[in-house]
């Protein structure tokens, strides 16, 4: 519960008189304040700025330093103060948590500092508000990566590394070429040689020199042993480059599917689909197609260049922008080109042909490149074609910037928003366990208070201290009002696991469809919540039995046990507080879930602890049977 | 195709305008909310008026004035306030009911004069006075007479409260099962709806609603 609301408890707690009438059981009493002090002004002395705050107000959280009496160790005899020798901007933030409930982190603050300030306060960080929790978290990643970064380098010029094995070293010998020499010179050979198969496949096309039958050769056909070398030597480098990265990958399925390696086996597969088909003539023409694939070598590069990458990465995230682009320019190039060709029918011997030849026309004049090939030659194909050449400018020129700052914005913006995302998983995680902290401080109180009782009931004294744990006043004033909520509506909070085990646990029993006999022996189930207690008591001082086993005879002694409640929960539940929910049917939402009965007439399968119960009693109601728990294996 | 641009143009620049008029709408409203302050009567005359003393007027102020710096509570935030007594359940329907209750001049907000007549009916008043409270707290729509639709409704809220994990499990009809016993035990001659005086007369008997009456009384 934030202490900010400790303040308006009384209000609530006052309010809680309108349950009063419609609850049927007594209330339980109210928490007493034991030595009431009058609300002090006490002086704290920070490096000698002093600053004033109510007592109450540092007791809002008592784990911190100032809450709890920690703070005694700083106190002044001479001037009645509580001095402490740290930085006072800092201690402004904190003292102001302690007034409004939120820490803030203040931007010009040297985020290990405030760290430093905070554990000597005994504050965690993460109660850092909304408002400069993203701040923080950023400052301090930012300094975490640089300390790694220091660190990084320490090492790297200490030159002490971990003994890996020769796969793990090959890999990072890959990755990182600067790690060693070796790999330098790996990385600049298999350049070298991505460069040379490159120029390869562009100089032999070019003509060289002719043939005594006037017909120009080109250099490759001229040459055709010497290109056949280079292409057999880079192609085995790549093959064994390629060779070497499978063995040393950590994974050699994923980089099996990873872009470059398809790119790599790609520009090397041509060659030897090449060698296998030489014989045959009929699939040459599909080889010579094939070696258009060695241009794909040039993508080799990408691993040599850092630029290559990210441009790959920028196109790849900015996809969805390019796709709106080509997609209004096809509708332009459509209803430009169908225009075009209509206008251009009437006219006699016209390049239009037909609405996909005039797409050309429209492409060229729309990009402003003009070949000269197709031109209109009506006066209306003229008119159109000039609008066309005027739009053309502004649809391409226009979305080029947009792309590019939508590009930035985009990318800056994803960056955010997945900060934000894991943000708010931790926000709502901290907000979900900020409740389940207070509910379950809640349950844990009742147990404790409870398991107080029982023991203090069965005489044994000692064990008091240990288990009753100091709760403040605002605590146990706020349980209270929790308990006087589950009075009223006959109803107690549990734990969500708990309520799933229930939940589970009766969807594989059955019940029998007709009303329980326990609604017709009591007027209603609630007041009987009362009797029963009075009934109950009479069990324990024989009893120095655990809770359980208690729990488990009061079963059998009702008349109605054709839902057997969880024995597990008798830890929240002392004998003091039983109550006869078993008037009320515990109806879950799966309860269509019916499973098979075995009716047996022994109550003992009915307790899990496999203890011998009293005889069952005689009034179990013949529609009622002994129900067993089929567990679902 | 300049034409088509445009209007995708004119359709991508209306949408930006619409956004931006909302946004603008929004700050204003919020602007307009923060500069709506209240500043509670002097001291003296709250004292006399209620049943506090100085020092729990000061106390009461200070806690009242930090959770709403403006001097009001609209029902948001003390929808906001009460929940964070009642993590496990959902507890707005109940706050609303609170807070018409306490929002005795249906102005839609609650100063500290209401908030302090309120607290000082529930800590300091008599018991009539306390089930006069109550009762009103009840009837919802202040005729004067709790039918079994208002009970139900307050019923549900309370059992909205218990949040979904119970033991044992809350069932759909127990709010309705509650409110027959209620009435059951309010409702003197049986015409479906409890006065004021049946209720009063109802509670004085019982003797668990008198002791609970009385268990709040050293609350501040």
């Amino acid at each position: 519960m934030a202490a900010g609301v400790a303040a308006w408890l009384p209000f609530a707690r006052a309010a809680a008189i309108g349950w009063m009438p419609v609850a049927n059981c007594p209330m339980p009493l109210a928490p007493t304040e034991k030595n009431k002090r009058q609300d002090e002004l006490i002086i704290l002395n920070v490096s000698g700025r002093r600053f004033q705050t109510w007592r109450t107000t540092l007791e809002r959280y008592p784990d911190t330093l100032l809450g709890s009496t920690e703070k005694e160790f700083f106190f002044n005899e001479d001037t009645k103060e509580y001095f402490f020798d740290r930085d006072p901007e800092v201690f402004r933030c904190i003292l102001n948590f302690y007034r409004t409930g939120k820490l803030h982190y203040p931007r010009y603050e040297c985020i290990s500092a405030y760290d430093e300030e905070l554990a000597f306060y005994g504050i965690l960080p993460e109660i850092i508000g909304d408002c400069c929790y993203e701040e923080y978290k950023d400052r301090k990643r930012e300094n975490a990566e640089r300390l790694m970064d220091d660190n990084d380098s320490e090492n790297n010029q200490e030159g002490s590394m971990p003994s890996l094995n020769l796969r793990q070293t090959m890999w990072r010998a890959f990755e990182n070429p600067h790690t060693s020499t070796l790999a330098l010179v790996f990385y600049y050979v298999t350049g070298f040689f991505i460069a040379v198969s490159v120029i390869t496949n562009v100089v032999e096309t070019v003509p060289c020199g002719t043939v005594p039958g006037n017909k120009e050769l080109p250099c490759g056909e001229r040459y055709a042993v010497a290109f056949f070398c280079l292409d057999t030597a880079c192609v085995m480098i790549f093959t064994v480059e390629y060779l070497m990265r499978l063995f040393a990958a950590p994974s050699r399925y994923r980089f099996m599917r990873s872009v470059m390696s398809i790119i790599d086996v790609v520009a090397i597969m041509p060659y030897y689909i090449g060698l296998v088909m030489t014989n045959n003539e009929d699939v040459s023409g599909a080889f010579v197609t094939l070696r258009v694939f060695r241009v794909f070598r040039i993508f080799k590069f990408s691993r040599h260049s850092q630029g290559l990458r990210i441009l790959g990465y920028t196109l790849k995230s900015c996809a969805s922008e390019l796709g709106f682009l080509l997609f209004s320019l096809t509708m332009a190039i459509i209803i430009f080109a169908t225009v075009m060709f209509y206008a251009e029918k009437g006219s006699s011997a016209s390049k239009f042909t037909s609405i996909p030849a005039s797409f050309w026309y429209t492409i060229v004049t729309m990009t402003t490149l003009g070949y000269g090939d197709m031109v209109p030659k009506t006066i209306a194909g003229k008119i159109f074609g000039s609008i066309c050449s005027l739009s053309g400018v502004l649809v391409i020129a226009l979305p080029v910037p947009v792309i590019v700052s939508n590009f930035s914005r985009i990318y800056h913006q994803n960056q955010r928003a997945d900060k934000r995302r894991a943000q708010k998983k931790a926000r709502l995680a901290r907000i979900r366990v900020a409740k389940t902290g207070s509910s379950s401080a809640y349950l844990h109180s009742k147990r404790n208070g409870l398991l107080n009782a029982a023991l203090e009931l069965t005489g044994s004294s000692d064990d008091e201290q240990h288990i009753s744990k100091s709760t403040s006043l605002i605590e146990s004033q706020h349980h209270h009002l929790l308990h006087c909520l589950e009075k009223t509506t006959n109803h107690e909070f549990i734990d969500e696991q708990l309520f799933e085990q229930n939940c589970m646990d009766n969807s594989m029993q059955n019940y029998p469809s007709t009303r329980s006999p326990s609604l017709s022996s009591n007027n209603g189930g609630s007041t009987s919540c009362c009797s029963r207690r009075n009934k109950k008591t009479t069990h324990l001082p024989n009893s120095n039995v655990p809770a359980t086993r208690l729990r488990s005879m009061q079963e059998l002694s009702t008349i109605h046990i054709q839902c057997s409640e969880q024995p597990s929960l008798t830890t929240s539940r002392s004998s003091l507080n039983m109550k006869s929910e078993d008037g009320l049917r515990p109806n879950c939402k799966t309860s269509h879930l019916t499973t098979a009965i075995i009716t047996i007439p022994t109550p003992p399968a009915l307790t899990p602890e496999g203890e011998s119960s009293p005889h069952p009693t005689t009034n179990i109601s013949t529609t009622c049977s002994n129900i067993v728990k089929v567990s679902a294996l | 195709m300049y034409v088509c641009f445009l209007f995708f143009g004119s359709d991508y620049i209306s949408i930006e305008g619409s956004t931006i008029t909302l946004e603008q709408d929004s700050v204003e409203d919020e602007m307009e909310i923060a500069t709506v302050r209240h500043r509670p009567e002097a001291l003296e005359l709250l004292e006399a008026q209620s049943k506090f003393t100085k020092k729990e007027l000061q106390i009461l102020y200070r806690g009242f004035k930090n959770e709403c710096p403006s001097g009001i509570v609209n029902e948001e935030t003390f929808k906001e306030i009460y929940s964070q007594f009642f993590p496990q359940g959902d507890s707005t329907t109940y706050a609303h009911f609170l807070f018409n209750a306490f929002d005795t001049d249906h102005n839609g907000s609650v100063s500290f004069e209401d908030f302090i007549m309120g607290l000082s009916i529930l800590l300091r008043g008599t018991v009539q006075e306390k089930l006069n409270w109550a009762f009103n707290l009840y009837d919802i729509n202040k005729d004067g007479y709790i039918t079994k639709e208002e009970m139900l409704d307050i019923m549900k809220a309370i059992y909205d409260m218990m949040g979904k994990c119970t033991y044992p499990v809350l069932k759909e009809d127990t709010p309705r099962q509650h409110v027959e016993t209620f009435f059951q035990k309010m409702d003197k001659n049986k015409d479906g709806v409890v006065t004021i005086d049946e209720f009063i007369e109802s509670c004085q008997k019982d003797e668990n609603i008198m002791r609970s009456m009385q268990l709040f009384e050293n609350v501040i």
